[in-house]
């Protein structure tokens, strides 16, 4: 047992007394160009999932040439066992704010939107307040951005950021096909940027404390920190900011109960990492992605209990559009089901696999493709909990 | 009726007569009528220049956009795997014998709706029941008795 304690970062949540309009202010003195070699140089990569580069996501959008152009963050979190960007809008919405005006001002966009997830429209209370405030202080000082709210409807596919813009068009919340991506092609067919929650605070942060903080924590693939949802079998569930690239065994250590079988790694979307690969796997894109969702599970849990609810998650999210989602989702659970009864013989799993991974290729967003991520690691690892 | 087209008039003014303004349109409706008729999506549609089959397909597409009649008060619980290891069946168990009906049923009085649902976010404090928008982290059997007494005293006397 590692004695060697977790190194905790305190950036999204830090309490100095620097008003985040303030960073805002800060940030219009300079050339947006600056700003995007800054968040380019800080190695800040997207929070909610994907990991994309985001200052080179906002330098696309900026070249674009546009009447207009919006900026959205991404309130809708709907992963299982994630809840970080509930509790960052709860404790410190005007970083998430101030980011989101940053990236105005860079790429010229003058409509913001926060996309919440209907589940949280009880942050509404204090959330409309500070935001109306919170345009008032832009006009203050001088840029032309106002940010407005828009409440999602129950829909965990609308998380996807195409499907997102339909929604709030006013409809189904069916992702598009890609290209053309968000930059080019976005709401309302207009260049877009969207980013996540801590996304935008980190933007924001970089643009407060400098570069070289945040670019010393983590790999050279993962810089900085990250917020992390803790759950399942530890006695300290919560909230964490860590540094990225920390190993799975070092995670395990600090947050399990001396017990713990396995960690889902990034949802019912993520990974199943078991214990014989606690010490050779890193938390952080090179290795485990996440977007910030931490299961704990201990010896006593079921392995096909948890692949279960995962699939019949995905059943109930799938958006129905594409065939290699809305039928494989389904056929991948009727599949263990069968195998798990004795119906079908232990072999099928290997078609269940062959089905998972054509539903990788073939899934036309990322929900269908980030299926076979639970499906496999699981019934790779836990084969024999599978069958018997 | 003359309250529905005034209820109708004010989230146009308030959102447009545009696609875009759909959805905060019909959560509007959902917001004050508890779920969407089909005389309200075909009014809709007609005040939105769109067919009343996109109006439909969009609102059966989200799970807060009821298209059935819903009690008043909408109670869900989460079912996702933290929230389960946490005991949300035993919450279930107790609303169910509280209310006297199953997941997924409205009770006679059509004061209740009671529903489960996918992650609410909440896995740290699971189990967890939201009430309309009103949430309850780390809830207990007994709890969760004690507060739909409280918002109806009726079910009080059966225990």
């Amino acid at each position: 047992m590692k004695t060697s304690e977790l190194k905790k970062v305190d950036i999204i949540f830090d309490c100095v007394q620097c008003a985040p309009i303030e960073v805002v202010k800060k940030s219009l003195a300079m050339h947006p160009d600056e700003i995007i070699e800054q968040i380019i140089s800080s190695g800040l990569r997207g929070r909610g999932g994907a990991g994309f580069p985001t200052g080179l996501k906002w330098k696309l959008a900026k070249e674009e040439v546009s009447d207009q152009k919006y900026v959205i963050c991404n309130a809708d979190e709907g992963e299982p066992g994630t809840f970080k960007d509930r509790e960052i809008l709860d404790l410190v919405p005007n970083k998430v704010l101030a980011g989101m005006a940053i990236c105005a001002y860079v790429i010229g966009a003058t409509e913001g939107f926060i996309y919440l997830r209907n589940e949280y429209n009880f942050l509404l209370k204090k959330l409309i307040p500070t935001l109306e405030n919170f345009n008032k202080n832009l006009q203050e000082i001088g840029l032309d951005f106002t940010i407005k709210l828009f409440s999602g409807s129950g829909a965990y596919i609308c998380g996807e950021e195409s499907a997102l813009f339909e929604s709030m068009e006013g409809k189904r919340g069916e992702p598009r096909n890609k290209p053309p991506y968000p930059t080019r092609n976005g709401y309302k067919g207009k260049p877009t940027v969207i980013n996540n929650v801590e996304t935008l605070v980190y933007c924001n942060m970089i643009m407060r404390i400098g570069v070289e903080p945040f670019k010393q924590l983590g790999t050279k693939d993962s810089r900085g920190s990250k917020v992390f949802s803790v759950s399942g079998d530890t006695t300290k569930a919560g909230i964490y900011e860590l540094e990225l690239g920390i190993g799975v065994d070092e995670f395990v250590n600090e947050f399990g109960n001396g017990d713990t079988k396995a960690v889902q790694i990034g949802g019912a979307s993520g990974f199943c990492v078991p214990r014989k690969d606690f010490a050779n796997k890193i938390i952080g894109f090179e290795g485990v992605p996440t977007g910030g969702s931490m299961m704990i599970f201990n010896s006593s849990r079921s392995m096909y209990n948890i692949l279960k609810d995962y699939l019949e998650f995905f059943v109930e999210e799938s958006c129905g559009q594409c065939t290699p989602c809305r039928v494989g989702t389904q056929q991948l659970l009727k599949g263990i089901e069968a195998v798990k009864h004795g119906e079908m013989p232990s072999s099928y799993l290997n078609q269940l696999m062959k089905l998972s991974e054509t539903m990788k290729v073939a899934s036309k967003c990322g929900l269908g493709q980030s299926v076979p991520n639970a499906f496999s690691s699981i019934v790779k690892n836990f084969k024999e909990e599978m069958i018997y | 009726m003359i309250q529905t087209e005034n209820l109708l008039h004010e989230l146009i003014e308030k959102h447009g007569n545009t696609r875009d303004g759909l959805l905060p349109i019909l959560q509007g409706v959902v917001a004050k009528e508890n779920y969407l008729s089909e005389p309200r999506m075909v009014e809709i549609a007609k005040a939105l220049n769109i067919s009343s089959a996109e109006v439909y397909g969009t609102a059966s597409f989200y799970t807060y956009l009821f298209t059935k009649p819903m009690g008043k008060n909408v109670i869900r619980v989460c079912k996702t795997i933290s929230c389960k290891m946490a005991g949300k069946q035993e919450i279930i168990k107790a609303i169910e014998k509280t209310l006297k009906i199953k997941v997924g049923e409205t009770t006679r009085d059509k004061n209740f709706t009671f529903i489960e649902t996918n992650c609410l976010g909440w896995c740290h404090k699971g189990p967890v029941m939201i009430i309309n928008d009103e949430v309850y982290p780390e809830i207990t059997p007994e709890r969760a008795v004690e507060i739909l007494c409280e918002m109806d005293p009726k079910h009080l006397s059966k225990f």
